[in-house]
């Protein structure tokens, strides 16, 4: 293999629940530190310990972020999967096993190049106890692999002393480790290998952090105050991130007690209940869950949409239908979130990218579903909340204020000649609020039955139809007050191509490689439902767009249809959704076939 | 549900309480329930005790389900704010109001329906949390509002009102709250305001959640011989264990019994509820003996009401989750976010 510097991807096999996960991240982070652009998708399965787990590690001077099938190395480590890791690498690229058991010669393949590193016997000789040789096991390769891909050796011990400051006895064992693997690469082999890592200078803005970490930090600066959850991958990290944040964030300096709530519900019917109760009594509230939970929500959705009672709900979603795979990911939960509940209903949905956006957008829907008085998604998923992504470091406007609404205090109740809850006193569709324990004048009765614009039940078809269409006019307004879409002209183009969320990272790489070969595009990502003109404008200018995502049902083009009614015929239909993210060649291959048949 | 509101016109002579209101102030709209239901009583009940205690209205929060109970909350403290939520689901929407304002008085309102089937789960996670609020059983043994199918709480041989006989084992609400370690419990009916009225008042002043449930008969389809919650039957077999009293805060207590029928217990507030004993040798502060008393009377076809549990030393959701003192919602947002240099420091973690 010819020389390849910073611009390559390996994965690693192991078994779960044996500690690769700090080696991992170790990896990551050196590769990150040496200032070299880096993502790393972590393959896990719905287990405890024992089922094979792979962690892919894509290293890119041009800081392309999206996954590729394509490996240079496999760290092969667990015995389970050695034929199915074999046959992933690349012609020309590496193997690394364990050599401390003999190889299977039907492993054996001519077109690549084997190393063979003895990680369980020389951890056995230095390390006691099963435990300890396990774990050893899995830091030694990361050892070995510091070597094999130029990895800075200043970089990990810096970083393993960071790591296990508090506890000594870790860090030697893991020094030792490292060391052990490192040495015997150096000593068996040519280190480094013609794929290898040199220092750049790409990564000091930036910083290596999942979507739900992202979220849960939205939450926290935007206010929120009551968190109810129900347990689900792969949203929990979402509260225990937020409850961290808090702990830290959010304790009385003096009294320590805490300025949060956080409801571990019985169930998510109960999460969002939870939820719709602290909203109408006035917090910032808000529930992480994925799809089975958001079905299971479903009935508080229509009633925080009838009602008008702001929620807060973040969707990381997962491939479905029903279980599905819980620890792969997916966009199957797109008009789910857009239409949830029986009835007439539209929900606003943001959509991030990436860990950032997770950020601003979390932070930016409690300010939506509070102006607007409605349940307002997050929709995230799992590879952009679990895995770790390289993005410019958060930043915080200090001089952001919340955006409450039109929450009437006690003295505008005072004042007020009367108190409509929901009358259309501004011409905007959105009627002013009042909160409970705050004033008599601004008594209501919430009810999820009908009701006319003065808040009375009724069963009348005049009464009740007004109300209705305030609300859809209501929804209709957050169009300017969602996330714009991002938008990219290329001179001369008259194909679009147009995505959602994560597929992000996986279309922008795909345009340039298409660009290379003269396919020129212009590129649009939607960011916020409901959609607004210029998502239409952009469709309509192109001769033909390709919408990119991520579920079997090109769940997108349909929304796009129903929200804009831009003819099916303008928007080809590209996806992947057999649970891993989106790959390049996955929009390209798509791309293609379309323009082929076309042609 | 209606929205003609009551006349707010008050004659002069109507007793005014502390705070200068009549119990007209404590009402609602008028009700759409049958004429007799014992849902209505329980909303007297209810009005009665609120304005007793001179509680101002708009402090308090009125939660409920769906069903014909659930219809209630509009029936009394028109300046409260009611919520009424989904089927089953109000304890999920109190306990996250009670989260963001720990300050509001909750009192929610469920049926048998409610409360036992489509909500079991909502009511006894509600249960266990202890959310610090009211809850309201009015547990006729039917459905009302779909026109008379059994509930979960109709005794085995009950008839419906064509006949037939219900087969299915009971939940009891009462018994069921005390095996899930509830801290206030009691069963009252319907038609005896004398006992329910100082059970509400109690129950307001305890910290935790206080359950009550009420035998509150369906004059239209369950108030026939043959059923067990019709007035007639409660009537006969209702038996009394403890009659409380109940004392607010900085008042006496005046009133004297002989001595060794009488248990006081101390509240949260500082209120007292002093147990006047029927039943020798009761002690409502013990779970086990509690549990033991109602079945050994149910054994005999008897149903047991009173307060018949309250724990001392009740620690409510705030209490256990360390909340501040000031209510959630309306903390100011310095004290909530940390600000942009606290969120560069924090960047350093994520290199």
């Amino acid at each position: 293999m010819s020389t390849r510097v910073n611009d390559f991807a390996f994965k690693i096999a192991t078994a779960n629940g044996t500690g690769s996960a700090s080696a991992n991240g170790l990896i990551m982070q050196a590769i990150f530190r040496m200032g070299v652009p880096v993502t790393g998708k972590n393959v896990f399965p719905s287990n405890i310990q024992g089922l094979p787990t792979w962690y892919e590690i894509r290293v890119n001077k041009h800081g392309y972020t999206a996954r590729t099938p394509h490996f240079d190395l496999m760290v092969a480590l667990n015995a389970a999967t050695y034929a199915k890791d074999v046959a992933e690498v690349r012609s020309g690229g590496y193997l690394m096993f364990d050599s401390s058991w003999p190889l299977d010669d039907k492993l054996r393949r001519p077109d690549i190049t084997y190393i063979g590193v003895p990680l369980a016997e020389m951890c056995n000789a230095q390390f006691k106890g099963v435990r300890e040789r396990i774990l050893m096991k899995n830091i030694a390769y990361a050892g070995a692999l510091a070597a094999l891909i130029g990895m800075d050796t200043e970089i990990i011990a810096a970083l393993t002393k960071e790591k296990y400051a508090a506890k000594k006895s870790l860090l030697d064992s893991n020094e030792k480790a490292i060391a052990l693997g490192y040495d015997y690469a150096r000593a068996n082999f040519d280190c480094p290998l013609p794929i290898h890592l040199e220092k750049m200078d790409a990564t000091k803005d930036s910083i290596l952090i999942d979507g739900n970490t992202a979220a849960a930090l939205g939450a926290v600066f935007a206010g929120a105050t009551v968190g109810a959850w129900y347990p689900i991958t792969p949203a929990t990290s979402v509260m225990e991130a937020f409850k961290s944040f808090c702990m830290k964030y959010r304790r009385d300096p003096e009294t320590k007690k805490k300025k949060f709530a956080i409801l571990q519900a019985e169930d998510e019917l109960a999460a969002l209940g939870m939820v719709v109760g602290a909203s109408w009594a006035g917090a910032r509230a808000f529930t992480p869950t994925a799809g089975p939970g958001i079905s299971l929500m479903n009935e508080f959705i229509g009633l925080a949409y009838y009602a008008e009672v702001p929620a807060v709900i973040v969707d990381v979603q997962r491939t479905g239908p029903s279980t599905g795979m819980p620890t792969r990911t997916q966009q199957g939960d797109l008009m789910m979130c857009a239409y949830a509940s029986h009835g007439d209903t539209r929900h606003i949905c943001l959509y991030p990218a990436d860990p950032r956006e997770a950020f601003e957008f979390a932070a930016k829907a409690f300010d939506l579903a509070e102006r607007f008085q409605t349940p307002t998604f997050l929709v995230s998923d799992l590879d952009i909340g679990m895995n770790d992504w390289m993005v410019p470091k958060l930043n915080w406007d200090d001089s952001y204020k919340p955006d409450r609404g039109k929450v009437l205090s006690a003295e505008d109740l005072e004042k007020a000649k009367n108190f409509w809850r929901y009358y259309d006193h501004d011409g905007d569709g959105i009627p002013q609020r009042s909160l409970p324990g705050v004033h008599p004048k601004g008594a209501y009765f919430t009810r999820g039955s009908g009701h006319n614009k003065y808040g009375a039940y009724t069963e009348d078809a005049d009464e009740y139809q007004e109300v209705l269409d305030r609300l859809d006019r209501k929804i209709q307004g957050a169009t300017k007050a969602v996330p714009q879409p991002i938008i990219k002209h290329t001179p001369g183009a008259k194909l679009g191509l147009v995505t959602v969320g994560g597929c992000h990272a996986a279309c922008v790489e795909a345009m340039d490689l298409l660009a290379k070969e003269g396919i020129a595009l212009n590129y649009m990502r939607v960011r916020g439902f409901p959609f607004g003109d210029e998502v239409e404008q952009f469709l309509e200018s192109n001769d033909v767009n390709f919408i990119v995502e991520q579920n079997r049902d090109a769940q997108l083009r349909s929304l796009i249809m129903l929200d804009l009614g831009v003819h099916i015929e303008k928007m080809h239909s590209v996806r992947y959704y057999a649970g891993f993210p989106m790959s390049a060649h996955h929009v390209i291959s798509g791309v293609k076939a379309k323009l082929e048949k076309v042609a | 549900m209606t929205y003609i509101a009551k006349p707010k016109v008050h004659h002069p002579s109507l007793k005014a309480n502390a705070i200068g209101l009549t119990r007209r102030d404590y009402e609602g709209a008028i009700t759409t329930l049958c004429a007799g239901c014992g849902h209505d009583s329980i909303t007297a009940a209810i009005i009665q005790a609120f304005w007793e205690l001179s509680i101002p209205p708009h402090k308090v929060a009125k939660l409920s389900g769906i069903g014909c109970s659930s219809k209630t909350p509009a029936y009394f403290l028109r300046e409260a704010h009611g919520f009424n939520s989904v089927h089953g689901r109000m304890p999920a929407v109190a306990t996250g109001a009670n989260a963001a304002n720990g300050e509001l008085i909750m009192i929610g309102v469920s049926g048998d329906g409610d409360s036992l089937s489509i909500g079991l789960g909502q009511l006894c996670h509600a249960i266990r949390r202890n959310v610090n609020m009211l809850y309201v059983l009015e547990n006729n043994g039917v459905y009302g509002l779909t026109k008379g199918q059994f509930s979960a709480s109709a005794d085995v041989g009950s008839t419906a009102k064509k006949g037939e006989a219900n087969a299915m084992q009971p939940i009891d609400g009462v018994l069921m709250a005390l095996t899930l370690g509830a801290t206030f419990v009691a069963r009252s009916f319907s038609g005896d305001k004398e006992q329910l009225v100082p059970i509400i008042q109690a129950a307001l002043a305890h910290r935790g959640f206080a359950f009550v449930d009420v035998i509150s008969p369906c004059v239209t389809f369950n108030d026939h011989e043959g059923s067990t919650k019709s007035y007639a039957y409660t009537r006969e077999h209702h038996v009394e264990v403890v009659q409380a009293d109940f004392v607010p805060p900085r008042e006496e207590i005046t009133t004297e019994y002989g001595s060794g029928a009488v248990q006081n217990v101390m509240m949260h507030d500082g209120s007292w509820v002093k147990f006047r004993k029927v039943a020798e040798d009761y002690d409502p502060t013990n779970r086990d003996a509690a549990y033991t008393h109602i079945r050994e009377h149910q054994n005999k076809g008897e149903v047991v009401t009173g307060l018949l549990y309250i724990s001392p030393d009740s620690k409510d959701v705030h209490d256990q989750n360390e909340t501040v003192a000031a209510p959630l919602f309306n903390l100011p947002h310095e004290q909530l976010c940390p600000g942009n240099d606290a969120l560069q420091k924090l960047m350093g973690q994520f290199r």
